[in-house]
């Protein structure tokens, strides 16, 4: 079992301001977006230093949109920023088409997604918004897991042509991928061999699959892990070779089993490699308040949950 | 300038076009299209300095941004006369494999299109886009954006009026279509858009009003006068009134050709009302 080090707790939004202050000193053409969230979006160093390259624009989400997609035109790259419900469905429109439709070379960064955004509630607490977003034709899906993982995605898809959906969270998590892994758009990562079973996961619940995996080791259970950052494009070979061998797949997300990951990965095993899964997300239902740890107790979005939902999907092999 | 006969000239042109391209495909909206005819040519053969060589990023070049992307008709005849694509593609508007979507697209390559429009309320934001990318790149070159007048009624167009003034996008030009109708009747009685002079003023804007959107010279002479008013720290709209249906006689004082081409008598009757001038596509 390979082990993983949590360098310091930190959180993603701030993996993403990091990488937003990298792109102000290295690349002129990134210019950046807020609706009245700067602080939350750790936006304030960009700011700072690249004034004239910021565009406060209140909390007016859809007009936010449109002119990130008009900035494009002059070879701008805007990264817009707001809470994932801001930056997702109240904006479905905007986005479908003067951005996917248009093909504007637009980064959407999105914080405080699913239900770690904790007290603000249901209202705030988007688990819908990784389904909304794969459906739109050329969109590019990624949540990220981790401080390092979010500020290496944040460089990569300032070089990637195309508009970008990038998710992230509120609460400090542990940090513990490599400070200087590259980040590859539509390649997933093996974090940790295995052949009993395949966890597929993707954002916060990936450290929990590692230490689900832990689990599982110890009751003789060997688990690979393997990170899909990139919902869409989905990497179909990472997959593939690793269900052909292991023959059972858990997925975990936090985000409504509807539309998310995992019916990404069940589409493509549906054609490819028919196998048993079993789903850890939540299922159906808006959140609610509470905090991060709680809310992740309650929905199953846990390490527990996924030796469970193991333990039920190899009793199907 | 131009001398006005040849305008007027190719407006009738672009009537003819517009009146061909929905009456074929029997779809379309002409109305709104043969309204906006002498806009369109006052801008693209008058006004704007731009490039029929298509670039998407139009550096150093005027813009133009259509909202009200249903008028695709008049764009695509207005652009394609102004050199941006040949004039025989005019023959596939709305046919299947075709560039000349319903509503314009960047989809489909088309040379001219900069933004996809047609679902209402977003051209005014995407233009505001591009006047702020022109003011970081240093190019002084002005940014132009027609709006329907039913389309106000879409709240994104006042989340960007208030932007726009708030900080000073004074490289932009809005024009608003005021033909007082939409799909359900008039604006006046399917939600009143009320004054939109004091609507605008009160938002910030340098606020010009053209009483006759018809006539071509006195267009062009309002677009002059609000582009002296370029660089003063506000954005700058013209409130344009024109009449849906202008050039064909049963087509005027009705919303009923919104959306509804004409049968083959009628087209016979409306081209009859503006013979060929620049040669039919």
């Amino acid at each position: 079992m390979k082990k993983y080090i949590d360098t310091g707790a930190n959180d993603t939004r701030s993996g993403f301001g990091a990488g937003l202050t990298e792109l102000g000193r290295t690349n002129p053409n990134v210019v950046a977006l807020c609706a009245d969230l700067i602080g939350s979006l750790k936006m304030n160093q960009f700011i700072k230093e690249n004034p004239k390259r910021f565009f406060q624009v209140g909390i007016a989400e859809a007009n936010m949109m449109g002119i990130a997609a008009g900035l494009t035109i002059g070879g701008k790259i805007p990264f817009t920023g707001t809470f994932a419900n801001f930056s997702t469905g109240r904006v479905y429109d905007q986005i479908r088409q003067s951005i996917a439709y248009s093909g504007k070379n637009v980064k959407i960064c999105a914080s405080h997604a699913g239900v770690t955004l904790g007290e603000d509630g249901a209202t705030h607490q988007i688990l819908e918004d990784i389904g909304l977003m794969k459906m739109l034709p050329g969109m590019t899906v990624i949540n990220t897991c981790d401080f390092n993982q979010t500020k290496a995605a944040t460089l990569a898809i300032a070089d990637h042509i195309g508009p970008v959906y990038l998710r992230f969270g509120r609460p400090k998590v542990p940090n513990f991928t490599p400070e200087k892994n590259s980040f590859k758009i539509g390649k997933g990562i093996l974090l940790n061999e295995g052949s009993d079973v395949t966890i597929i996961a993707t954002g916060h619940l990936v450290w929990e699959s590692l230490k689900a995996a832990e689990g599982l080791f110890k009751k003789g259970i060997s688990a690979e892990v393997i990170n899909i950052h990139t919902i869409k494009p989905l990497d179909e070979e990472i997959i593939i070779n690793s269900v052909s061998k292991t023959k059972a797949v858990v997925t975990a997300e936090e985000h409504n089993i509807y539309g998310g990951l995992g019916e990404s990965v069940s589409r493509t095993l549906s054609v490819n490699l028919p196998s048993p899964q079993e789903f850890v997300g939540t299922n159906d239902t808006f959140g609610e308040s509470g905090t991060p740890s709680q809310l992740m107790e309650k929905y199953g979005l846990s390490s527990k949950n996924i030796i469970t939902k193991v333990e039920k999907v190899l009793k199907r092999k | 300038m131009t001398d006005i006969l040849s305008l007027e000239a190719f407006v009738k042109q672009v009537r003819r076009d517009i009146l061909r391209m929905v009456h074929k495909v029997n779809s379309g909206h002409p109305g709104g299209s043969l309204g906006c005819a002498e806009f369109l040519v006052a801008l693209y053969s008058e006004i704007m300095e731009h490039n029929p060589e298509f670039n998407m990023n139009g550096e150093k070049e005027d813009l133009f941004f259509l909202s009200n992307g249903h008028i695709s008709p008049v764009f695509y005849s207005v652009l394609a006369r102004s050199g941006y694509f040949n004039i025989n593609e005019l023959n596939t508007f709305r046919l299947i494999n075709s560039r000349l979507q319903g509503h314009p697209t960047t989809h489909e390559g088309l040379p001219g299109i900069r933004v996809a429009s047609g679902s209402l309320g977003q051209g005014l934001s995407v233009a505001i886009g591009a006047a702020l990318s022109k003011k970081i790149n240093n190019d002084s070159k002005t940014v132009f954006v027609l709006m329907g007048d039913g389309e106000l009624q879409e709240g994104q167009n006042w989340e960007a009026l208030m932007f726009a003034s708030a900080k000073g996008v004074d490289n932009l030009i809005a024009t608003i279509d005021l033909n007082g109708k939409q799909i359900d009747g008039s604006t006046d009685d399917v939600l009143n858009l009320g004054s939109l002079k004091s609507k605008f003023e009160s938002f910030g804007w340098k606020t010009l009003e053209l009483e006759e959107g018809n006539n071509i010279e006195l267009i062009i002479s309002k677009i002059n006068e609000a582009k002296s008013h370029l660089g003063n720290g506000v954005p700058i709209a013209i409130l344009m009134k024109t009449e849906m249906g202008n050039g064909v006689d049963f087509m005027m004082h009705t919303h009923a050709w919104h959306g509804k081409a004409p049968n083959d008598d009628q087209l016979e009757i409306a081209l009859a009302q503006n013979l060929e001038t620049l040669g039919d596509y």
